[in-house]
């Protein structure tokens, strides 16, 4: 894609290759006056897969969801600090969250294929972008779903009901649906929670494969699998105050996979990753 | 463990009923359609039998002469339908998109209740305020549109002269605010019901509301829309008392949307009173045909409906 999110500013920072993609300064996120996460620093790379781990409620989908503008859809939801996107403030004031989430595609924990064909779920895409020509479309559809490893599976039914499929296809609809668009980003909320081990085997692999043309950031409560995916991985986890208990999810360590599984700097990972979370 | 196991449960007896309850259910308003059915149409078969087909086909309906032919009764109650359609759908669904998807939720509740508080007028007194006050205010627009449209060839014979402000185009206006409610809070129910996690994966793509309703929310809701339209025309076409005082009670078929005419349920409210004989059953011929028309609608309906659902969305 390579329309800018407004015009002028991303055209300057159309960035050397090992420049961050995300630099996230002292986010806060609230919802209302709950303060669900607070100070997170964290920049993500370029051709990176990046993996947020931490138990449950700890904000990782709160901040995951931070970097497409899709809690600007929750009413009350607010945030506090600051994202750069490629230089440019993902909250500033003319930026468009439809423009936004143009650039940056995610993929959801449920599979949620829209009530059409699978042909149609993944043109959805490429026609609100303004894709009209059908040789076009079709090219789309077979790159995207062969992409996503589904098109052997689907290729005598793309005009078939896409909730007819099995909760691993649709979900890897879901992720052909997203590379259709082409976006910059991919944010994957806990893709593979649903699906069995070779489905996620599948995902996995296809992951690597994006790697090369996109950056990718992935939620996930698997362990293994953060550690087999990812280049880097930020744990987070749940402070309580002891006097209002007040439960506020923190950032405890965010370094290279391979550091946080082996040698992590926080006993707080440390016992996380090794099971004795508690 | 020492009693023997026993997996037969005493749900099994529980869903057996449940299941002889529904069908018995299912049953009774089935015999009861075939009943109504039944015996409307023998007291209608003196009139049926003397007019042969010519009851449907034929526009003249002279009761001194023995003639009666519903054709114009027909095409009345079909003309003020399809302008309630045209006119109370988009609006309704209109308005239900509004408080879905657009409306801040504070003023969700009052919109709801405001239209549905159109619902519970009772429709004389839309009849009346139609012949009191709507049809004598709206002649000059009338007016206006024959202006405009009255010389296009072929649009042009839909925006005739206008007489009185009884005619189609008024029954068709008051059916239309008559039905909206009923079309709007059917179709809200139905949006309501677009999940979450539907309306975010379209907006993950980059979808601008409007996107995301097209992609999302309607082919989620098509067929409880179909279905809320349906009992709307359904309700347009059964409407008797507002439509009788608003028509103008002619027997007559013309394009004209400002000529004055007459439909199948408000001439049987118009003439039962003096009616005897064959005119009487040829009166209850006009509701057997009313009878036949919704069926024929409803079932067009559920088939363009199915034959949409195998395209697109649904399983
Ligand atoms: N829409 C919302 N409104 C109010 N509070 C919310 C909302 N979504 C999340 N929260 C709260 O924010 C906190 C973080 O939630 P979040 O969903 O980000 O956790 P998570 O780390 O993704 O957990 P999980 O691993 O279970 O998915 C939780 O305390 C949760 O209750
Ligand atoms: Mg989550």
């Amino acid at each position: 894609m390579t329309d800018t999110l407004h015009d002028g500013l991303a055209d300057d920072s159309s960035s050397t290759d090992d420049a961050p993609v995300f630099v996230t300064s002292d986010l806060s996120v609230y919802y209302g006056a709950y303060r669900a996460v607070r100070n997170v620093s964290i920049d993500i790379r370029q051709n990176e897969i990046t993996s947020f781990i931490g138990p449950s409620g700890c904000g990782k989908t709160t901040v995951l969801r931070c970097f497409n503008r899709m809690n600007d859809l929750i009413v009350g939801a607010r945030v506090d600090g600051s994202i750069l996107y490629r230089g440019i403030d993902l909250y500033g004031a003319d930026v468009s969250a439809v423009e936004v989430r143009r650039h940056i595609g995610m993929v959801f924990q449920k599979p949620n294929p829209l009530p059409k064909s699978i042909y149609d779920n993944i043109a959805f895409g490429p026609r609100i972008n303004g894709v009209r020509k059908r040789s076009e479309l079709d090219d789309i559809v077979e790159r995207s779903l062969v992409r996503a490893a589904l098109w052997d599976e689907v290729k005598d039914r793309v005009k078939a009901s896409a909730l007819g499929l099995s909760g691993g296809q649709q979900q890897r609809l879901c992720i052909a649906r997203t590379i259709a668009v082409e976006p910059d980003v991919i944010l994957m909320d806990e893709p593979c929670s649903a699906l069995d081990p070779i489905a996620t085997g599948r995902i996995e692999e296809l992951m690597q494969e994006l790697k090369s043309d996109y950056s990718i950031v992935i939620v996930t409560h698997n362990m293994q699998q953060a550690a087999r995916v990812s280049d880097r991985t930020a744990f987070f986890t749940v402070e309580v105050n002891p006097e209002s208990d007040r439960r506020t999810g923190v950032l405890v360590e965010f370094d290279s996979t391979k550091k946080m599984f082996s040698n992590p700097a926080d006993e707080r990972t440390e016992n996380y990753v090794t099971g004795r979370f508690g | 463990m020492d009693a023997p196991l026993d997996f037969r449960g005493k749900a099994g007896i529980a869903d057996r009923l449940f299941g002889f309850a529904a069908l018995a259910a299912g049953t009774i308003v089935l015999v009861a359609l075939g009943t109504i059915a039944f015996t409307t149409t023998r007291r209608a078969w003196p009139a049926l039998d003397a007019m042969g087909f010519d009851f449907i086909t034929s526009t003249r309906w002279a009761p001194n002469d023995e003639v009666f032919g519903a054709g114009a009764f027909v095409y009345g109650t079909l003309v003020t339908s399809t302008i309630a359609l045209v006119l109370a759908v988009p609006v309704s669904i209109g308005i239900a998109l509004f408080t879905t998807q657009v409306a801040p939720p504070r003023w969700r509740k009052p919109i709801v209740y405001v239209v549905d508080l159109l619902a519970v007028i009772p429709s004389v007194v839309f009849g009346l305020w139609g012949i009191l006050v709507f049809s004598k205010q709206v002649l000059p627009v009338y007016e206006l549109l024959h202006g405009w449209f009255g010389g296009i060839p072929v649009i042009g014979a839909l925006f005739g002269e206008t007489g009185s402000g009884r005619n189609f185009m008024t029954a068709g206006i008051v059916l239309a605010v008559m039905i909206t409610p009923i079309i709007t809070s059917l179709s809200r129910e139905v949006m309501d019901t677009c999940p979450t996690t539907d309306r975010e994966g379209a907006y993950a793509l980059g979808a601008t509301r409007w996107e995301m309703i097209r992609g999302a929310v309607l082919p989620h809701s098509r067929n409880g829309l179909v279905g809320a339209v349906m009992l709307g025309l359904g309700r347009a076409m059964g409407e008797t008392i507002a439509v009788a005082l608003v028509i103008g009670s002619t027997v007559g078929v013309s394009a004209n949307l400002f000529a004055a005419g007459d439909a199948l349920p408000a001439r049987i409210a118009n003439e039962w009173g003096e009616a005897e004989g064959n005119w009487r059953a040829a009166l209850v011929g006009l509701a057997v045909a009313l009878f036949v028309i919704t069926i024929i609608v409803n079932l067009a309906a559920t088939a363009v409906v199915q034959r949409t659902g195998e395209r697109g969305g649904r399983r």
